[in-house]
């Protein structure tokens, strides 16, 4: 087992470096870069621009040198100092400017995760279970509205209905009066209230999917002799199903669940879009739309890596939990 | 998702088929000379949702293919008179003189504009009458980009008259027109980018399991490299490249190449998984020692048995690609107008002041999930009765 782990670390240096290669090239893809048309938006309005400054962050980061040195320059103070550049938009350090999003958006994605789990997991197992019962056809429509749906048509609709009935903006975390204030008992309770329909509608959005694996999993293990041996042996039927198929059905799951470690950082995009929620998508895709390169490179370097380290967790899970695995 | 457990059923047992009227034997023996499409067809036949979805999905298909025939306007043009002009019912038959009387009409606006805000108010005005008709005159167009015409499904009598069935945008364009027209974009985008996933996946997947060794070694890895990468935050990145500067149809096609980079290596996969259990088959193995030729071998007896699996894996791939199609233009990182898809549409009703002006502006949203569904259904059909032996 151990051997397997480190084998599996191992393997990840080489694909970690060829995912920042990829980033670089990315980011660097659109024409021109972020001084240029910065320069020449001053320019239109016209200011000029400090060109000493310019210069100097130019060559701090190798602008105009060719992009193996570019990218040479970027990777080494990452590794050697955990610094990921500036953005230049906000002329803040990349890493300050997560971290001040990082706890909010990982709280409403860690609470949305919770509540997906509680609703979607009864729900698949009693689909299952009762399988062409009036219960499993509702949550089987459910479920395929869910998936039809895009989560930000869900953001919208909740939104306008909130809104227009219940006379409440559902936008942001903070009412107006407590967004700069320090915090305290009247603040949190604010954030509470403020909370809730974001992280429903988060929730909502792997649901739906989850659901179906659930009882398509769940479905195929039910026929098995296993099943009805331990139901013969005198088990309960809830402590046979719980035991045995359920056990069995999750593996699926497990084999996806390291995947929850970069959503929990990449902060539901659209839906925080729509519900103006400080989390980091929605300044992941301002800084994609300003070529805010190191803002933005970070970010896809940042989820990308956490996709790895997630499906290597989960790869561990599954070969702890499943003894038919072997390392090999 | 789970795979149909075909060993679980039983040898003996055969699908039971709609004629039920027939003797056994009879079904048995249709049963036994039917081709495999045949034996696709009648499975798929007796899914009603699935048959119902692909009536849906043709008609769809049929009025993007058609879209200029059911516009009543031209898509971009716009009235500043008519600014979220909200939508107008339809009234088949006239009451106003005593008799009943076939003659459709939609009743007009009593616009007031609010002195403070400068913002219009409209209210319906049931003493203004605009007429409508079927296969009425309107601006002329190239159905099919052939055949100049100037016929629309509906349309009304005098073509200055205000028509919104579905209302208007911030700029007095037709929500109807428009969704007809953006319907046309997101539905190809589905199937372009579909097609292109499909070449790459057939051919990747294809060589790699039919040549297995150190081929098929570095297709894997360059498709578990793939699928290492974030979906979400790799498409923005990428849709964020696409300059600003290009034209609608070069953007339009930067979108589907995108959207198909990641599509592919999924058909890549489920093509080579069955190829590597297809060249285990006995009838393969058959076939093979009857000295029948290589190419022979693959295009009569290896692709016809995973042909309907593959089509069933591209209908279930269209909705992905519609709905990412609509995130990414919803974000402003997709489409751009002035080309219209259903996710441009949406980008209107971005904000809550829009949608509680002008809450028409979600239908566009019904339109996805109307064509998301049917497709996932028709899929869903279309993969139980591929394998006709299957439960």
């Amino acid at each position: 087992m151990l051997q397997y782990i480190a084998r599996r670390v191992l393997m990840m240096i080489p694909t970690l470096f060829a995912i920042s290669v990829v980033t670089f090239i990315i980011i660097q893809l659109p024409p021109g870069d972020f001084f240029t048309t910065y320069i020449s938006n001053l320019a239109a309005m016209g200011e000029s621009v400090d060109q000493t400054v310019v210069e100097a962050i130019k060559k701090e980061y190798g602008f105009g040198e060719p992009i193996y040195v570019q990218y040479g320059k970027w990777i080494w103070k990452i590794i050697t100092q955990g610094d990921f550049g500036r953005s230049f938009q906000r002329g803040r350090p990349v890493t300050e400017l997560i971290g001040d999003r990082l706890a909010l958006t990982v709280v409403l994605s860690l609470f949305a995760l919770i509540i997906t789990w509680v609703i979607a997991f009864p729900i698949g197992i009693y689909s299952a279970v009762r399988q062409y019962s009036i219960g499993d056809y509702i949550f089987t429509f459910l479920g395929f509205i869910g998936l039809a749906v895009p989560s930000f048509l869900i953001a919208l609709v909740l939104m306008y209905i909130a809104f227009k009935y219940f006379n409440q903006s559902v936008g942001g975390l903070f009412s107006p009066e407590f967004v700069d204030a320090p915090w305290n008992l009247a603040k949190l309770r604010d954030l509470l209230n403020h909370l809730w329909i974001p992280t429903i509608i988060i929730a909502l959005e792997g649901t739906a999917g989850l659901i179906r694996v659930m009882r398509a999993n769940l479905l195929d293990e039910l026929h098995k002799p296993y099943y009805t041996t331990a139901k013969a042996k005198g088990l309960s039927e809830f402590q046979a199903l719980i035991q045995y198929p359920v056990r069995v059905a999750l593996n699926p799951w497990i084999s996806s669940v390291g995947w929850v470690l970069p959503g929990l950082v990449s902060g539901a995009t659209i839906i925080s879009v729509v519900l103006s929620l400080p989390t980091t998508g929605p300044m992941q895709l301002q800084a994609l739309l300003n070529q805010d390169m190191y803002l933005a490179g970070s970010f896809v370097l940042l989820l990308s890596a956490l996709t790895v380290i997630g499906t290597l967790i989960s790869d561990i899970l599954l070969a702890w939990i499943d003894p038919r695995i072997r390392y090999q | 998702m789970s795979q149909p457990t075909d060993p679980a059923a039983m040898p003996g047992q055969t699908p039971d088929i709609t004629a039920s009227e027939e003797a056994p034997q009879e079904v048995e023996a249709k049963i036994m000379v039917a081709s495999q499409w045949k034996l696709i067809w009648w499975k798929f036949r007796r899914h009603k949702l699935a048959m119902i979805s692909g009536i849906i999905v043709i008609a769809i298909y049929f009025v993007a293919a058609f879209a200029e025939f059911f516009e009543v306007f031209p898509p971009d043009q716009y009235a500043a008179r008519y600014t979220y002009a909200p939508p107008q019912t339809i009234h088949l038959i006239d009451m106003s003189d005593g008799t009943p009387r076939l003659a459709p009409y939609v009743n007009g606006y009593k616009v007031t504009i609010d002195s403070f805000s400068l913002r219009r108010t409209f209210v319906v005005d049931p003493e203004q009458k605009i007429p409508f008709r079927f296969f009425a005159k309107g601006f002329e167009y190239k159905l099919l980009g052939i055949i100049p015409w100037d016929r629309h499904l509906i349309g009304p009598v005098n073509p200055e008259d205000p028509f919104y069935l579905l209302g208007a945008d911030a700029l007095g364009r037709d929500l109807l027109s428009r969704m007809i027209a953006g319907g046309r974009i997101s539905m190809s985008i589905g199937l372009l980018g579909v097609a292109i996933s499909l070449i790459l996946g057939i051919l990747l997947g294809g060589l790699s399991g039919y040549y297995g060794g150190a081929v098929d070694n570095i297709i894997q890895r360059i498709i578990e490299f793939l699928r290492s990468l974030p979906t979400i935050p790799l498409w923005m990145s990428l849709a964020a490249a696409l300059p600003i500067t290009w034209p609608p149809l070069y953007v339009y096609f930067g979108i589907t190449i995108i959207l198909s980079f990641i599509g592919w290596t999924g058909l890549a996969r489920v093509v080579r998984g069955r190829f590597l259990a297809l060249r285990e088959e006995d009838f393969v193995l058959a076939a093979r020692l009857d000295g029948a030729p290589q190419i022979y071998l693959i295009m009569r007896h290896m692709v016809p048995s995973f042909l309907s699996h593959i089509i069933a894996s591209i209908t279930l791939a269209i909705p992905g690609m519609i709905l990412s199609e609509t995130a990414l233009s919803f974000l402003g990182l997709g489409l751009r107008p002035p080309v219209v898809s259903w996710g441009v549409l949406l980008q209107d009703a971005q904000n809550i002041r829009a949608v509680s002006t002008a809450p028409w502006l979600l239908i566009p949203g019904l339109a996805v999930v109307i064509a998301v569904l049917s497709l996932n259904f028709l899929g869903d059909g279309l993969r139980d009765a591929a394998d006709p032996y299957g439960r």
